[in-house]
């Protein structure tokens, strides 16, 4: 682990700060992470908000990282008090040797000081009641104010700081004045009163040249305009309803005739996720490229559908942007515990292709990719992201798009191809692949045959026949099969020679990154697979069988990510360990650490019991 | 049910449309109903409305749900596209169709349970969407598949095969469709071929959402002494209002009608609904009075049959409100869809 404060904290720390919501600290909060990241530093910044609109306790955690970490470290160095609410426990949790910044416009508990933190106090409240005019006002200029008392501290650029306002204000000039106004304000008491700058602090690097700051709800929708889609159907809920809307404005953009108004795209509202889904297999049906997003409630209403789709063969692409569950669970908190129920979803034997982004880079192009095998299979794809990977902003890397690329509509026979064969049959197999070939309405009328999620046979025709309903089945089976070759291969990392090993997934990465740079310092090589798609390919089965002890790292209670490689692969059971993060928190990098070394001490424990 | 294949042959005097098709050519797989049922009739009528207009097959996709009714997509016009989905969930599908491609003709048949019950939501938003589809619900009040169980639109007082008595008002699909601000609302029975033909042919027309709610009765569940829904009860208390006939813009020359026998209801694209009145009670235009009219005669007792709410609506159909472009969504080229690599940097521009 880091060491508490060493003394060089130049660009390596964390700090939290603790708001209210609705309280205008969401712009304070992101106006101070962009401008560490437009300083050429990689920068973290993780929300934690609650299911509400206005008045309950919300905080920003920001970690300066001069090595790239992108994960919560699990340390915070210094906490932003601005929720009284919430002091007490704000204050517990900043590190020994840490700061504390707090409004001292009113008296500060004394029950709470603690020896080993710095405190410090800034009359943010009074300053903005002497400057503003306005409740509301005050209020939103409170927030800003303690950006520029943190500027001070960390020595952050005011140019840097006058320039994002310019940015964001761009159409409201006189909200750029009244901002800096309390930048200003807050800048220059620090500059007076306080220790500036901290030992903690930034200084300009190169390292985020031509990187974005997305989040991966808004890359994945990126990703859906450039893969074509032009039938978007949804329901909102948190914390997916971010992709449906960056994916109308990024249509209104691109998607609009200048001369006509006319919209190459319909974005439909549904009355609830039964009907979203519907829509999605109806255009999808009817040769649209067609998605939807949501989150685990809307998924398991998605269920039905799902199947029909399974078994009808329709392609379609599902954003899952998996929040806390079981049930409503925690709307606003984050998690990976739909895997199983992607995967599986819907009643009778079904399985679905999944794909597992890591961060807002692959969510734009596993975006596409999705289109392209719910296409190429004739069958749902559901992309898992998550909160954090959905709604936090990501310092990415730069996104790029090569123009040759044509979208993959897998096996469709158009008017020509029909014209030449003397008969259509919707389920019959003649490439031996497991995948038939398909018609689209409207197009001749050889390609007409009747779509059902009744029994049916290779032919299209209903059937309660038990042959010909099971050669319809397990040529299923067989097109799963071939969807191994097809879903993105496994990421793979570290020296290849441990016997130990680490498999992970999703949002994990991050932490699981820095956890392993962190082990090696203390003696413990580990290997790494990052999981990308499912169903597993043969490199899964490969790295399973080439490790004696593999921790599987995921956030959610009941180890699904385990289980999946336990039914899905030939791994033995006995060898996969898993570390569970379920608190509704981003896992951090000492989490896994922490794990991983108290397992291993326990095993040396249990070794030498038995040798005794 | 037969167990007799339908067979291939057929006669070559039969009479051609202006595709050169005979009815036969409008027909699809053989019925596995039972013998009698009122959705029979219906598919017959369909048959001879699709052949009536020289319908091409494959413009035309056939949507259902799951019930008896929702099975007889795959009776009619075996050249066209199916799709027989889910319980109740029939509009959303034609509603991603529909999306995706609006230059096909969209035929949604649906029952009283998979409209009114499990679907109402679906059925419903379909209605506020606007949705271009002439939606049918072969309503018997009664659901055939799992035997006889009372469906929501069962009258009150009526009575189960059983002897039990249904004490649950019924929801009505014409009033709650006019109550949603449906455009086009008929009902008609499926014993009335000559009245449900030409509506069919102008609901599958009618630039918007049109519904059709046929009265058919179930033979096997619901055709008995006491029941509301019987053969005998329908005639009985059946009442046709309104006539309807499609008039295309090019046939409104021709069209021979004396003064004041018909009323003409103007749509958008130049093409005409003729509407006759049968008695001279209501304005059937007007879709309050529409709605009151109705309900106090089914609260009398007597079933209004025919076209009994028409107006234009083709500036808030789906796609007018959506703006999408005449070329179907699913015909636009990839180059137009896609802002390639120079539009990265310009969508990006805010995340730089």
């Amino acid at each position: 682990m880091t060491p508490v404060n060493p003394p060089d904290r130049i660009n390596d720390f964390a700090l939290k700060i603790a708001t209210v919501n609705g309280t205008g600290s969401a712009s304070a909060n992101t106006l101070l992470m962009k401008s560490i990241f437009r300083s050429g530093i990689p920068v973290m910044g993780k929300n934690y908000f609650p299911s509400n609109i206005q008045g309950l306790p919300t905080w920003y955690e920001i970690r300066v990282s001069r090595d790239g970490y992108v994960a919560r470290s699990g340390q915070v160095d210094l906490m932003v008090c601005m929720n009284a609410e919430t002091y007490a426990r704000d204050i517990r949790e900043v590190a020994s040797g840490g700061y504390v910044l707090y409004d001292s416009s009113w008296p500060r508990p004394a029950l709470l000081q603690r020896g080993d933190v710095t405190v410090l106090g800034a009359p943010l409240a009074r300053m903005c009641n002497e400057n503003f005019d306005g409740v509301r006002t005050r209020i939103l200029m409170k927030n800003i104010c303690y950006a520029g008392v943190l500027a001070a501290l960390l020595d952050l650029d005011l140019t840097r700081i006058r320039e994002l306002l310019g940015e964001t204000y761009a159409k409201k000039p006189a909200l750029i004045e009244a901002n800096m106004r309390a930048i200003q304000l807050g800048y220059d008491y620090a500059k007076t009163h306080l220790p500036c700058p901290l030992p903690l602090r930034v200084a300009p690097m190169n390292e985020t040249a031509g990187h974005l700051m997305i989040d991966g709800n808004t890359a994945a929708a990126l990703g859906c305009v450039y893969a074509g889609a032009t039938v978007a159907a949804w329901y909102p809920i948190t914390p997916s309803t971010s992709l449906m809307d960056a994916f109308k404005g990024f249509a209104d953009k691109a998607r609009v005739d200048q001369e006509t108004g006319r919209a190459n795209y319909a974005f439909i509202q549904a009355e609830d996720e039964l009907a979203a889904i519907g829509m999605v297999l109806g255009a999808n049906w009817n040769g649209a490229r067609s998605f939807t997003s949501t989150s685990g409630p809307g998924l398991s209403l998605m269920n039905e559908f799902l199947g029909l789709a399974y078994y009808a063969e329709i392609p379609a692409v599902i954003f899952d942007v998996q929040r806390v569950g079981p049930s409503t669970g925690m709307p606003t908190r984050t998690q990976q515990c739909d895997l199983m129920e992607a995967a599986y979803a819907s009643h009778g034997d079904t399985k679905h292709v999944c794909l597992y982004p890591a961060n807002p880079e692959e969510c734009f192009y596993m975006a596409v990719q999705a289109f392209d095998l719910a296409e190429r299979l004739q069958t749902p794809v559901i992309v898992l992201l998550d909160l954090d990977i959905g709604m936090n902003d990501w310092m990415c890397r730069p996104l790029d798009w090569d123009d040759s690329y044509q979208p993959d509509r897998g096996k469709v026979l158009g008017r020509e191809a029909l014209e030449n064969i003397p008969k259509f049959h919707r389920y019959i197999d003649p490439d031996e692949d497991g995948i038939p070939y398909r018609t689209f309405p409207g197009v001749h009328p050889k390609g007409a045959y009747f779509t059902r999620g009744s029994g049916h046979t290779e032919l299209g025709t209903y059937t309660e026949d038990a042959a010909e309903y099971q050669k319809v089945i397990d040529r299923l089976t067989r097109k799963f099969e071939t969807a191994k070759r097809y879903v993105p291969v496994a990421i793979v990392s570290g020296p290849g020679h441990a016997h130990g090993a680490i498999v992970s997934i999703g949002s994990c990465d991050g932490a699981v990154r820095e956890a392993l740079d962190v082990l090696a310092l203390r003696g413990v090589q580990l290997d790494y697979l990052r999981v990308r798609g499912f169903p597993f390919g043969e490199d899964v089965e490969k790295f399973l069988a080439e490790h004696d002890l593999i921790y599987v790292v995921e956030q959610n209670r009941d180890a699904q990510l385990k289980s999946l490689l336990t039914l899905e692969t030939r791994v033995e059971k006995a060898k996969l360990r898993s570390l569970l993060h379920y608190s509704g928190l981003p896992v951090s990098s000492a989490f896994i650490v922490d794990g991983v070394l108290a397992d291993l001490a326990e095993d040396h424990r249990a070794r030498a019991g038995a040798l005794r | 049910m037969t167990f007799i294949p339908k067979p291939k042959v057929s006669h070559p005097g039969l009479p051609r449309n202006e595709l050169g098709l005979t009815r036969r050519d409008y027909e699809g797989a053989l019925s596995t109903l039972c013998a009698g049922c009122g959705h029979d009739s219906i598919t017959a009528a369909i048959t001879e409305a699709c052949w009536g207009i020289s319908l091409q097959p494959e413009l035309l996709v056939k949507l259902s749900g799951i019930g008896c009714s929702s099975k007889t997509t795959a009776y009619f016009v075996n050249g066209s596209h199916g799709f027989n989905s889910v319980h109740g969930r029939m509009p959303s599908i034609a509603t991603g169709a529909n999306a995706a491609n609006r230059e096909l003709m969209y035929i949604g048949i649906s029952g009283d349970g998979d409209s009114l019950s499990i679907g109402l939501g679906q059925f419903a938003h379909a209605i506020r969407r606007n949705l271009n589809m002439l939606y049918i619900i072969e309503n018997n009040g009664v659901y055939g598949l799992t035997k006889g169980q009372f469906s929501a639109s069962a009258d009150m007082g009526s009575k189960a095969k059983k002897g039990e008595v249904n004490r649950q008002s019924p929801i009505d699909p014409v009033l709650l469709a006019m109550n949603l601000g449906a455009g086009f609302v008929a009902r008609s029975f499926s014993g009335d071929k000559a009245q449900l033909v030409p509506l069919i042919q102008a609901g599958l027309r009618y630039p918007g959402f049109a519904l059709i709610d046929v009265i058919s009765p179930c033979v096997t569940f619901n055709d008995h002494e006491g029941s509301t829904r019987s053969y005998a009860f329908t005639r009985e208390h059946y009442s046709a209002a309104i006539a309807a006939d499609y008039v295309p813009r090019q046939a409104q020359i021709t069209a021979d009608y004396a003064e004041g026998e018909r009323i003409f209801v103007e749509l958008h694209d130049g093409n005409q609904v003729a509407l006759r009145k049968l008695n001279a009670e209501y304005d059937p235009t007007d879709a309050h009075a529409a709605y009151g009219h109705v309900q106090q005669r089914l609260a009398a007792g007597e079933f209004l049959t025919g076209l009994l709410h028409c107006r234009a609506t083709e500036e808030t159909e789906f796609h007018a409100l959506n703006r999408t472009p005449e070329q179907p969504l699913n015909a636009v080229p990839f180059d137009k869809l896609c802002p390639k690599r120079e539009g990265l940097s310009r969508l990006l521009a805010r995340f730089a």
